[in-house]
């Protein structure tokens, strides 16, 4: 870490007090008023049932559910729509065709197929893992093909006048022009899927750390509930700053655009 | 080609696209347990909207993703303008917000539910906090980067922090704040449905998924259409009001 990171950070430390401040303040406040809810828990409960769960490794296996039905589930939709997003970047006649299917399929909330998959599939991770296609699909399908349609124009250019074959033109100059952007596609697409996915198992499918959180709340355990809560939440937060900081390491802040 | 018939051309592929559709189901290569033909579907569609309560079950989803919406756009630009005009709210709230903010909006519906149990008005509130983000980031943004000269002009002419908010800070955050909106609509609809579906409150959710359950599948797919023709609505209106309100950004759509 340099001086100047060192210096950002103590910069920013005391706002953390905050949320630590909240959490301090309503332990007390609950301690004192001795309130009964179900949907209250002490912070110090909170604590310790996210310590439970690590400790008796069940935060693991949920997180491993969830995890696996968006490996399944991204790889699918995602290469559908990166495939068929490079091809309408570079075609507009492509473009043009398939506006019109793009404008009707494109609406339906990914949700809405919910129990779509639920009668096909049943409950399970194939169901869970087709809904996370679907909604990983359209993101990456536009994204992709805009960042095909934001290469400089005079790079293709350069391509034609070298005589490069159609073929070279894509593969040497027009894709590896729009990785950058096709990188931070796949980052917010990665976003998206995690929360289709914890979406689906509270809504649906009984598996992975949504159904954690639902059954805990339903079952009378608010500790539970909100340590699953707190473990979704840093877990998103790292996916989210580690791929930030990958997409730093591999382009480089030059190519910019890292929009939070 | 022409541009005319390349839009005929768009509208033939979306018309295969119904025929492949209505031959896997006639052939009987997939049951119509799973996929009823678009026929049926659309007459099961159009029953329900003229005879059946397909339309009142439309019409009470969508006045609770419009409730939560104006809830959501309403107290994300009151917050947003306080935080983003006050250096000082900024600093001390940031890191807060910053932690909230990657929970997905549908895991607020448990704590919900156990907080204030199945009221219709906990479902609008759990909506409306959820579909927040979209706007709040934005008009933190648009109303803390106001040009430091602007600042300067607002001062010297003894222009007043409320003044100054609705003179120069609307304006700056506008096109995001609006950007914004479009974005918290889209996760209005969505929260919407997922909380029907938990909830059992009357709306298409309830409906798709109660009829995913007992396997009356030409309801289902009736539902998901209609669910799809709000999601089309949602995107037409609002890239027409962003259009007119901000005619100097063209928005990718």
């Amino acid at each position: 870490m340099s001086r100047r990171h060192i210096d950002l950070l103590l910069s920013v430390l005391p706002a953390w007090l905050v949320p630590l401040g909240l959490l301090g303040g309503i332990e007390i406040a609950m301690r004192i008023t001795a309130i009964q809810s179900d949907g209250l828990a002490l912070p110090s409960q909170v604590a310790a049932a996210l310590l439970a769960a690590i400790a008796d490794g069940e935060i693991f296996l949920r997180t491993a559910e969830t995890i696996g039905a968006i490996a399944v589930g991204v790889p699918i939709g995602g290469i559908l729509g990166l495939l068929l997003g490079v091809w309408l970047g570079l075609s507009p006649r492509a473009a043009q065709l398939a506006s019109l299917p793009v404008e009707l399929f494109r609406p339906i909330p990914p949700v809405a197929i919910i129990p779509l998959m639920m009668l096909i599939y049943g409950l399970g991770i194939r169901m869970e893992a087709a809904i996370i296609a679907f909604a990983c699909f359209w993101p990456m399908l536009l994204l992709t093909r805009d960042a095909v349609l934001g290469v400089e124009p005079r790079l293709i250019e350069v391509a034609r006048m070298l005589g490069l074959s159609r073929r070279k033109q894509i593969t040497k100059i027009a894709f590896p022009a729009a990785i950058p952007r096709i990188f931070t596609a796949v980052r917010l697409t990665l976003g998206i899927a995690l929360i289709v996915a914890v979406t689906t198992e509270i809504a649906a499918n009984p598996i992975g750390l949504g159904y954690a959180i639902i059954s805990a709340g339903l079952s009378l355990r608010p500790e539970v509930m909100y340590a699953f809560l707190i473990w979704l939440a840093i877990l998103g937060w790292l996916l989210n700053a580690g791929l930030i900081a990958l997409h730093h390491r591999l382009f480089g802040a030059a190519y910019g655009e890292v929009a939070a | 080609m022409t541009d005319l018939s390349l839009r005929a051309g768009s509208v033939l592929v979306t018309l295969s696209i119904l025929l492949l559709w209505q031959g896997t189901t006639t052939t009987g290569l997939v049951q119509p347990i799973f996929l009823p033909s678009p026929s049926s579907t659309f007459v099961n569609l159009w029953h329900g909207l003229t005879r059946g309560d397909l339309l009142a079950l439309t019409l009470s989803t969508m006045e609770r993703m419009i409730y939560g919406w104006m809830l959501a756009s309403l107290g994300g630009i009151l917050l947003g303008a306080l935080i983003g005009l006050s250096p000082r709210a900024r600093y001390w709230l940031t890191p807060t917000l910053e932690l909230l903010r990657p929970l997905p909006a549908s895991t607020l519906l448990p704590v919900g539910i156990a907080l204030f149990g199945l009221k219709p008005g906990m479902l609008l509130g759990i909506i409306a906090f959820g579909a927040i983000w979209p706007v709040l980031l934005p008009t933190i943004h648009g109303f803390s980067a106001i040009d430091p000269r602007l600042r300067e002009v607002a001062r010297t002419l003894g222009i007043g922090p409320f003044a100054f908010a609705v003179k120069f800070g609307l304006p700056n955050a506008l096109p995001d704040v609006i950007a914004g909106m479009r974005l918290s609509l889209t996760a209005c609809l969505i929260i919407t449905v997922v909380g029907e579906m938990i909830t059992a409150q009357e709306g298409l959710g309830a409906t798709i998924i109660m009829a995913a359950r007992s396997f009356r599948s030409t309801d289902l797919y009736a539902g998901i259409i209609l669910l799809g023709v709000v999601g089309a609505i949602n995107n037409t209106l609002l890239g027409f009001i962003e259009r007119a309100l901000t005619p100097w950004r063209t928005a990718p759509s």
